[in-house]
């Protein structure tokens, strides 16, 4: 990969070093006896630090996600050049298409 | 040798061929302090002689007689078959992986070599003359750091191990990215702009991921791994500055 | 077999957060679109998150989180030997890596009763 692209992925590795963390933290205490929609909506809705943090997660994992794929098929597979930067690209779009319509949606709900 | 008994014999299987070939055996003397090129050597003059092989120094300054023993790429005249041989007594001996194979256990090292200039692995005077000695101080972290892999000597082990360049046939590899790194280091080079240029294209420093094959291999304990990522580390700085 | 070459803690390391990084690629999408039916309100969500109780998908979900847990911890790792220059004793990192992510695992379990 190129120069940018190695600062992308490992920019946002930093990034998601400390939203995973976060993330799993919550996680393993929001599970504790079971996890009803109401207790996760309970925790989103309106919650403004809430779309914050996971939009920026969404933003950040739809960067770093695509970048390690684009290694892993340019190095296990055939497919390399223009056509997989541009489905990857894909991916990425579809990624932040579905994290923030998540996002929004335990927010608004 | 009357009566031989089983623990003193020794079964090798060597390539023979090219690209396509197949392995040959060859029975041998188990022999005290016997190291794998002993081996070969005994095989090309008292078993067949066409077979093809490299060696020069026979005492591991040279770096030729390379090769795989076992699975592992490593220096032949430096091997005791004793440490080799806890596989039931056989050994098994190929190529460098990553090269192309001249003949039987001799490879190519063409490509090993072009990637050196790719990647700049050169000193690079600069267009004037320097007005005077350049003052080097050993202690110093950068002189360090090249200190810690200019003994690298071009054997290929390291290029054999890397998984990346079995993966991308462009990868520069673990030596030339190496040899870079000590340049980088080096306060009397000019040419650091486009060498940091070279090792970042896409067959550069970054497709390195740490697998660590080349320092576990190499056998003059160079570690490869952290010069390409002192090369990471500039590649990223001169990014984050705006240059690239 | 693997290679003999491979054999080594390095590869290992590399292995498992490349493979563990390509699953979660493939679990994200479903991941936003199950939390996304909270969009046709609570009941959507409550009908998917009454599936994930069942055993199977139970053990599943502990997979999905140990398989974070190792992405995230192996990943530190390559960014410790990049930018900070960690001359690794690998096994004690990695033993390091394995312990904190069974911590998470088993964290993970011990909340979900």
């Amino acid at each position: 990969m190129s120069a940018l692209l190695f600062l992308a992925q490992r920019a946002t590795a930093v990034v998601l070093a400390f939203a995973v963390a976060v993330h799993l933290g919550t996680i393993l205490y929001a599970v504790r006896g079971g996890l009803t929609a109401a207790d996760i909506l309970a925790r989103t809705h309106g919650n403004l630090w809430f779309l914050i943090f996971y939009g920026l997660f969404v933003v950040a994992v739809a960067i770093h996600a695509p970048i390690g794929l684009r290694n892993v098929m340019r190095e296990w597979t055939r497919w390399r050049g223009r056509t997989l930067d541009i489905a990857l690209a894909l991916f990425a779009l579809l990624l932040l298409g579905l994290g923030l319509r998540a996002v929004i949606a335990v927010f608004v709900s | 040798m009357t009566g031989a008994a089983q623990e003193a014999r020794l079964e090798v299987e060597v390539w023979r061929g090219g690209e396509t070939g197949h392995f040959q055996s060859f029975v041998l003397a188990r022999r005290a302090h016997q190291t794998v090129l002993d081996v070969v050597t005994e095989i090309q003059r008292e078993h067949d002689a066409t077979l093809s092989y490299r060696f020069a120094c026979r005492v591991g300054m040279c770096g030729s007689c390379a090769m795989v023993v076992n699975g592992r790429p490593r220096w032949t005249c430096r091997t005791r078959v004793s440490e080799v041989i806890a596989e039931g007594n056989r050994l098994r001996l190929e190529p460098l992986r990553n090269f192309t194979i001249v003949k039987d256990l001799a490879v190519e090292m063409t490509q090993f070599f072009d990637k050196w200039k790719q990647a700049k692995g050169f000193f690079e005077p600069g267009a004037q003359p320097a007005a005077d000695f350049a003052v080097v101080r050993p202690a110093t972290p950068q002189r360090q750091a090249a200190d810690a892999g200019i003994e690298c000597i071009g054997c290929g082990v390291c290029y054999s191990a890397c998984d990346v360049v079995a993966w991308d046939k462009d990868y520069l590899g673990p030596a030339a990215l190496n040899r870079a790194w000590t340049l980088v280091n080096d306060v009397r080079d000019c040419g650091n702009a486009e060498r940091l240029d070279a090792v970042s294209q896409s067959n550069g420093c970054q497709a390195c991921h740490t697998h660590m094959s080349c320092t576990q291999f190499c056998p003059k304990a160079i570690e490869p791994t952290y010069a390409i990522s002192g090369l990471k580390r500039a590649v990223l700085s001169r990014a984050l500055r705006g240059g690239s | 077999m693997m290679r003999a070459s491979h054999r080594q803690r390095g590869f290992l390391a590399a292995m498992i957060h490349r493979l563990s990084g390509v699953a979660l690629a493939i679990f994200l999408p479903i991941h936003f679109l199950a939390l996304a039916s909270a969009l046709n309100g609570a009941a959507a969500l409550d009908s998917f998150l009454a599936v994930t109780r069942q055993p199977l998908v139970a053990f599943l979900e502990v997979v999905i989180v140990v398989t974070l847990a190792l992405h995230m911890t192996l990943g530190l790792r390559v960014l410790a030997i990049e930018l900070f220059d960690l001359r690794e004793k690998t096994l004690a990192v990695l033993s390091v890596c394995v312990a904190a992510v069974c911590a998470v695992g088993l964290l993970f379990i011990l909340n979900l009763g």
